[in-house]
């Protein structure tokens, strides 16, 4: 079997057979679970990486299910019944950062959970969350991408709720599990007005046949409201303090990159779905308000927490904000297309890497406050530098290149929203410019709080698992901070033109010619 | 001769499923106006397959002619079924969960988290 072609099936197939399976080996031993969670999580990693190889070397990858041959999308007559898989630029720049965030939650874990407290639970839910995050995000189909969607809001859900002997992570779990339904179902109604208008599933011929007729916009407004709610921007923002603060660290920074598939659906619909009617800047100046509106209310609410948690879980809805900033002003130029909303899309896109990375060692650091100490509570910790050593390093490096100091990865993206959001309205940077301002402080506020001053209790030090994993985000900040003409060259700009200009490939991979 | 009766009755099962999330503060209330959405999506799926004087698409069964109804429709509410009992089941036992450790379920009492 040539496994080459089945590349993008088998990234969801074996998170999810490794989900499923996992309980079992762990029945018969402990050691056999952890040695088969390191299989599938290497596996996976390896065909993410080299299916993003194949994309950025030969272009679109479409992947049919139940064909024939996999390559064959259309039947006879032109008309896509089956489901496909659509891989372009940006879902292999999204599986990329899925990957990378599984791969060191991964690692964390091994030493983090507790064998009595449902590690085998913990680890089970995070293959199924992976698996759907990749689904998300490889899939051509709309009907497939709300199961997707489903299965990640399920398996986050569960993730952050499983501690049950705990009280406050189940009221957490409900209330994201309502939200996380209600745009699931918005989601659907609007696939299901789709369907109703073009009998069609297929993405590509979808948006071949949509002209902004009045259901097209009710399913568009449908869509937004949807995928917006899972993303937890600002005003449906209020599950995710929550969620990220009471979900086990492993697991929080999964909820981060599962937020980021949102985005990248939020994306998908509005680029390649929508983009052939959607002339009117007005749904860009909308993505655009959002997304001040949502830096501005998280970095203001994180200056007023007491809990290290919820504290880096407004940064985490504050970084959601500058990218749809940057995409946002990328839409509003999309009709007339001057070079800046390229930009401004390369700039949002990084962004998504960088904040992957940044929210996700600075949630692990605060893994290692939360195990050596009992508490997260900013007003009973201290002095945590003295036996913390590269955790504290870690937090540092993480808060500086979260709130986008140079020369960290940070700046490079934020840089490129604020240039490109300057051509369009100034007021926009202002706001941006701010935002970073004071994310800084509050961060600057809590490293102090937290590692510096007299020593107040002995703290143990992290495995090496833990450290491992946070060295492991840390090196790709700091490589993406020194060297981000490169990322941006192979890996940012295919996405970013992927979305840009890439509909009509988009299009011609699936339904030919 | 029905018109688009199923569709008017869909979305006012919608809007009383999204009137219950927010007008009730019962944890087990808001599960059943979730559930009370669902019902409303499924259904507007359902309607849209509908063909009248259609039957069921098996082909070895029909005689030629016959209108055959869409079934592509009937397995996107089969399998959007299945994810709302997850998710019905999910939201039902964090409600117990959070029962056992306050002894209530109304979502006022139970703000331990906030701002």
């Amino acid at each position: 079997m040539n496994i080459g072609i089945h590349l993008p099936i088998l990234a969801i197939a074996v998170p999810l057979l490794g989900a499923f399976a996992l309980p079992i080996f762990a029945k018969v031993h402990k050691r056999l679970r952890d040695m088969w969670a390191a299989a599938v999580g290497a596996f996976t990693c390896a065909m993410v990486i080299a299916l993003a190889i194949q994309v950025l070397s030969t272009g679109v990858v479409v992947y049919t299910l139940g064909a024939a041959s996999p390559t064959q999308a259309v039947t006879q007559g032109g008309f896509p019944i089956r489901i496909v898989l659509t891989v372009d630029g940006m879902s292999a720049f999204m599986g990329l950062i899925s990957a990378l965030v599984g791969l060191a939650s991964l690692i964390y874990a091994f030493q983090f959970l507790k064998e009595d407290q449902g590690k085998t639970l913990a680890m089970t839910l995070f293959f199924l969350l992976w698996a759907g995050m990749l689904g998300m995000e490889y899939t051509g189909d709309m009907f497939n991408f709300f199961v997707f969607l489903e299965v990640t809001s399920i398996a986050a859900c569960a993730l952050i709720g499983y501690r049950t002997w705990e009280s406050r992570p189940a009221e957490a779990a409900f209330k994201t599990m309502a939200l996380y339904t209600l745009g699931g179902l918005l989601v659907l109604l609007a696939v299901a007005i789709l369907y109703g208008q073009y009998g069609a599933l297929n993405i590509a011929y979808l948006s071949s046949r949509i002209r902004g007729s009045q259901l097209d916009k009710i399913a568009l407004g449908l869509l937004l409201g949807g995928l917006l709610m899972k993303a937890g921007a600002v005003p449906a923002h209020m599950w995710a303090p929550d969620a990220y603060g009471e979900a086990p660290a492993q697991a929080a920074m999964v909820l981060v990159a599962n937020t980021q598939a949102s985005l990248y659906g939020l994306w998908r619909v509005l680029f390649t779905l929508f983009g052939g009617a959607l002339a009117a800047p007005a749904v860009g100046w909308l993505v655009v308000s959002l997304g001040t509106l949502t830096l501005l209310v998280a970095v203001l609410m994180a200056i007023l927490q007491r809990d290290l948690g919820r504290l880096i879980a407004y940064g985490a809805v504050s970084q959601i904000g500058y990218m749809l900033l940057g995409v946002g002003v990328g839409l509003v130029a999309l009709a007339s297309r001057p070079d800046f909303g390229l930009v401004a899309m390369q700039g949002g896109i990084f962004h998504m890497l960088n904040d992957a990375a940044t929210v996700g060692l600075l949630m692990l650091a605060a893994g290692v406050v939360r195990r050596a100490t009992g508490t997260k509570d900013l007003t009973a910790l201290g002095g945590l530098g003295h036996d913390l050593k590269w955790t504290g390093g870690f937090f540092f490096l993480g808060a500086l290149a979260l709130a986008g100091v140079p020369p960290f990865n940070g700046f490079a993206s934020k840089l490129l929203i604020y240039e490109s959001s300057f051509r369009l309205s100034p007021l926009l940077t202002a706001i941006g410019v701010l935002g970073s301002i004071l994310l800084l402080a509050v961060f600057a506020r809590a490293f102090q709080g937290v590692f510096l001053g007299p020593r107040l209790r002995a703290a143990q030090s992290p495995p090496v698992g833990m450290l491992v994993a946070m060295g492991l985000l840390a090196a790709v900040i700091l490589a993406m901070g020194l060297a981000p003409g490169f990322f941006v060259e192979h890996l940012v700009t295919p996405a970013a033109r992927a979305l840009w200009e890439g509909r009509d490939l988009y299009l011609a991979a699936v339904l030919g010619g | 001769m029905i018109g688009n009766l199923p569709f008017v009755v869909c979305m006012i099962l919608i809007g009383l499923g999204l009137w219950t999330l927010l007008s009730r503060r019962n944890l087990i209330k808001l599960a059943i106006g979730i559930t009370l959405i669902e019902c409303g999506v499924n259904l507007f799926l359902v309607t849209l397959g509908y063909v009248e004087r259609g039957v069921a698409p098996i082909y070895t069964y029909t005689q030629p002619g016959v209108t055959m109804v869409l079934p592509t429709p009937q397995a996107l509410t089969l399998t959007s079924i299945v994810i709302g009992m997850a998710t019905t089941a999910l939201m039902l036992a964090f409600a117990v969960v959070i029962y056992r450790h306050r002894g209530t379920l109304d979502a006022r009492k139970i703000r331990e988290l906030k701002g």
